[in-house]
């Protein structure tokens, strides 16, 4: 079979999912089984089969896993996020849809993607300086104390969700070209072996904007996600565990310096530290989404269940603050159970290892460093929120790609998608042409 | 660099093992512990969406209820009491925020509907949402609101009504009562009132000194093991010198030898206290635990509101190798306590020729659909006495209705069998602490040649003995029954 067709009926679970998930949330609100669900059904099927035809055309070769993989869990947001709020999955369904158009463009136009590493110190720059727009007077956003967003006029958008990108292009690129004074030029010192001086710049710099994120616009999630991308990249460009363990440190100091200095991230570890402490002020959001996980149980309380609202307010406040965004995984939890919830983390290592399995096959430095450090931050993203929910790092603001409600989330994510997949397109294609056989499908 | 890509998927491999190692935490293992945390609301509010079933009196009188306020996602159902404080003991009481208590806790699972996680995924499935089970009780409206009417002319106390041949309780009230409507309001001022304590249920957790109701135990073990025959005769001076102390009858009266109807009927301490002594410890022990003291009556109680019966040092049972005063152990004394829930199975065990049944408040759950899903299935504690011992006892304890100490629980027409019981509780912190205070007790069960009906009567803090306070409360509650019966 070729890849294509794997890909075509790797599809049909997820519009099944997709239809019983929201027949089911039919079904316990006042039981009105309505066709509205098997519209919404058909339509995602549409969009999907849209996305798998142009595919089919463009990168006949790419991996037949990914998209799928990734529809899965967008259906699976949407569903969650209709029975939240029925406006808010419309207007998730819209990004969605948004979100394939630019899929489509950046795998239209980016088709020789070896022009990114020409324009590397730019998209730095600017993956740099979009970070900076959430302070700007007039259109940034406080969300939680955090700088996270922008708005204008009816558009909001989270510009950490693009940098990410950016970096790692940035830091694929200019990994690519110094890996080997990285390696060569090492020297011990003191038993440790540290990277030159002179190319121990873009580990300052990527470091300096990590704390900076921490500090100035307050987002120790992406602060933490774009680090433990830098440090994954630069694992794999030199295969020197040391440049970790030193970057870690420098990290957890960082860190560490700032946690006790400003009041905003010191509040964060205290939260999570001993939440108990302030239970019904600041440790309310991460107990009540541990509360809501323990009412989940093995096989959850099914969909339509969790959202509790707090008796005598007006309008009624809900008891699992945020759920739509960054408690979206208790929600889960408490909806699927521990079963599903585990299904759902299974999903994301499976993307996970289809996108380094891209990064073993592609042949150059640059695509390799490219697909592995947008998997790498891919995963993490998923680890450092779901991890925050689950108290094993402080719960922060970044999202749970695919899943939670948010434009620039899904977008941003089907842009690295397209990378993965133009990576792969080109990767397997040679890997075949080298063993003598062209796959059936692929342009002659 | 492949190596080091495949060592780094390892390492998101971990990353995620130890999401799911959290998750399992929080949502399996720690799950139990985080539902009862004071911080979590979340049980509370998903109870109060839950309509919980109702509690009926036996003829179907509703003694609780759930009524719903709001609609939608926001309706919320709080638990009524229509008949106020008439039911408040043994039902309890049960409200999200200030917990549940007696009936209502030990059945929440029947009354919320409590499913496994397998039947709740298929209700998710067909989109039903969860509703409570109603519980048909033995409770006879009219015999309970006799038996608290009776009470609260009497004094603080209680009584206890049991069918013998099936255990199931008929009445079960305690004075002082409360309202259970009046727990959101009141709690705290219920829970200080330290002399009425109305949140305490004197049938099952009032420990009193049995008195002379013992004697009939006493009875049973001598004649169970043999050690006396209905024929056998003690000689019963006005005085018995024991442990240094004399042991005395009333008045120093001398009854010379006498056979057990005439010393049950006359409640003579001289008598009991030699048997007491020829019987022996191990054998008035077995008697003892075989009528259910020293453990947790079989009740449809929660365990922690029913206390247990028996010799106490400080808050401590004895057992049967412990020292102890036999002779005055034999006579209802010593460091013994009894709760009225204990007498009355003594009673009903007699009653039911020397099979003691497990006493249930329960008889029937009912789902929402109105299928009967669980029926009362009567089953056996223990059989303390043989038939033969059950009726000799029975005989004797026809004469102390009759002719004896306990004329006053006569009931015209049917023969009545009956002990009664004057201990001395002075200094009882709860009457005030006076000098004269007793706590009087009644406990028989009629009709004696056909028993439908066992009870017991007992009162805090009188200055009168068992056949002047106990055993008219006894007759008033066995007459209601048995009207009732015949209707």
């Amino acid at each position: 079979m070729t890849a294509r067709n794997r890909e075509l009926l790797a599809l049909v679970p997820v519009a099944v999912l997709l239809t019983a998930g929201f027949a089911a949330v039919f079904a316990q609100e006042n039981a009105k089984l309505g066709n509205l669900s098997l519209i919404f059904g058909a339509y995602f099927l549409a969009i999907c089969l849209a996305t798998h035809v142009f595919l089919r055309i463009r990168l006949p070769n790419a991996d037949p896993y990914l998209f799928p993989l990734m529809a899965t869990l967008t259906a699976f947001g949407l569903v969650m996020i209709y029975r939240i709020d029925e406006s808010l999955a419309r207007d998730q369904a819209n990004w969605f849809v948004f979100g394939l158009i630019l899929f489509a463009l950046t795998i239209y136009f980016l088709r020789d993607y070896e022009v990114l590493e020409r324009y590397r110190y730019t998209i730095a720059v600017v993956g740099l300086l979009i970070l900076l727009a959430p302070r700007l007077p007039g259109i940034g956003q406080q969300v939680n104390g955090a700088y996270l967003g922008v708005k204008i006029g009816p558009l909001a958008f989270q510009p950490a969700e693009f940098t990410k990108i950016a970096i790692v292009v940035f830091l694929a690129s200019y990994l690519r070209e110094h890996r080997e004074v990285l390696i060569v030029g090492a020297r011990r010192v003191l038993g440790v072996t540290l990277p030159p001086l002179k190319h121990f710049g873009p580990m300052l710099v990527v470091w300096g904007a990590s704390m900076f994120m921490l500090v100035f616009i307050r987002d120790l999630g992406s602060s933490l996600m774009f680090f433990a991308a830098f440090l994954a990249l630069l694992y794999v460009a030199t295969g020197r565990f040391s440049f970790v363990v030193i970057g870690m440190a420098m990290f957890l100091v960082g860190a560490w310096f700032f946690a006790s200095t400003v009041p905003h991230v010191h509040d964060r570890v205290e939260i999570w530290l001993h939440p108990y402490d302030e239970a019904q002020g600041n440790g309310y959001q991460i107990l009540n989404s541990i509360f809501a996980q323990a009412d989940g149980g093995l096989f959850g309380k099914g969909f339509g269940q969790a959202l509790i609202t707090i008796p005598g307010t007006h309008p009624p406040a809900r008891l699992l603050p945020a759920a739509e965004t960054d408690t979206i995984y208790a929600l889960i939890v408490n909806e699927v159970g521990l079963f599903g919830a585990v299904g759902m983390i299974l999903v994301y290592l499976l993307i996970t290892a289809r996108g380094f399995r891209i990064a073993l096959l592609a042949s150059d430095g640059f695509s390799k460093l490219l697909a592995t450090g947008l998997t790498a931050v891919f995963a993490i993203q998923a680890f450092v929120i779901i991890g925050g929910v689950t108290r094993v790092i402080p719960l922060t603001g970044v999202t749970l790609p695919f899943i939670s409600y948010g434009g620039s989330s899904i977008v941003a994510n089907f842009v690295l998608l397209a990378l993965l997949l133009l990576i792969s397109d080109r990767a397997r294609r040679e890997a075949a042409e080298f063993a003598g056989t062209v796959p059936l499908g692929a342009p002659a | 660099m492949n190596r080091q890509i495949v060592k780094l998927f390892g390492f998101i491999v971990v990353l995620f093992g130890i999401l799911v190692g959290f998750t399992s935490y929080w949502s399996v293992f720690d799950a139990k512990a985080l539902e009862e945390k004071h911080a979590n609301k979340r049980p509370l509010f998903e109870q109060q969406q839950i309509r919980r079933g109702r509690i009926l009196a036996a003829d179907g009188t509703v003694i609780a209820k759930s009524v719903g306020k709001g609609r939608g996602a926001e309706k919320r159902y709080v638990r009524r009491y229509p008949e106020g404080s008439l039911f408040g003991h043994p039902i309890g009481y049960s409200f999200a925020e200030y917990g549940d208590s007696e009936f209502e806790k030990f059945h929440n699972e029947e009354l919320v509907g409590d499913e496994g996680e397998f039947t709740s995924i298929l209700d998710e499935l067909t989109g039903g949402t969860q509703e409570g089970n109603d519980i048909v009780t033995n409770i006879d409206t009219e015999a309970q609101r006799t038996a608290l009417a009776d009470l609260e002319e009497a004094g603080f106390g209680a009584v206890v009504a049991i069918v013998p041949q099936t255990g199931e309780v008929k009445v079960m009230a305690s004075n002082a009562p409360y309202d259970p409507n009046r727990i959101p309001d009141d709690i705290e001022k219920l829970n200080s009132n330290e002399i009425e304590t109305p949140l305490f249920n004197r049938a099952t957790q009032g420990l009193y000194p049995p008195g002379s109701t013992f004697k009939v135990v006493t009875a049973a073990a001598g004649l169970e093991s043999g050690t006396i025959t209905p024929e056998t005769t003690i000689n019963a001076p006005g005085s018995l010198e024991v442990e240094g102390t004399p042991l005395q009858n009333d008045f120093n009266e001398d009854f010379g030898p006498i056979a057990l109807d005439a010393a049950l009927t006359n409640s003579v301490n001289t008598w009991f206290g030699q048997l007491g002594q020829q019987v022996g410890q191990d054998q008035l022990f077995e008697t003892m635990e075989k009528f259910g003291f020293n453990a947790t009556p079989a009740i449809d109680l929660p365990s922690d509101e029913v206390y247990d019966s028996g010799v106490y040092e400080e808050e401590h049972l004895l057992h049967r190798n412990d020292p102890v005063d036999l002779a005055r152990l034999a006579i209802g004394q010593e460091r013994l306590l009894a709760s009225p829930l204990q007498m009355t199975e003594v009673a009903a065990a007699i009653a039911n020729k020397g099979k003691l049944m497990k006493p249930q408040i329960w008889k029937r759950v009912i789902d929402p659909d109105g299928r009967v899903v669980e029926k009362l299935d009567p089953s056996v504690y223990s059989e303390p006495v043989s038939a033969q011992t059950a009726e000799e006892l029975t005989t004797a304890m026809e004469g102390v209705v009759s002719e004896g100490t306990g004329t006053n629980a006569a009931i015209s027409g049917v023969p009545v069998a009956g002990k009664t019981g004057t201990a001395e509780t002075p200094g009882n912190k709860a009457c005030g602490g006076g000098e004269e205070e007793n706590q009087a007790w009644f406990m028989g069960f009629a009709p004696a040649d056909e028993p439908k009906i066992a009870i017991v009567a007992s009162v805090e803090c009188t200055e009168q003995f068992g056949n002047d306070v106990a055993a008219p409360i006894f007759r008033d509650v066995a007459e209601t029954i048995l009207n009732g019966e015949g209707e």
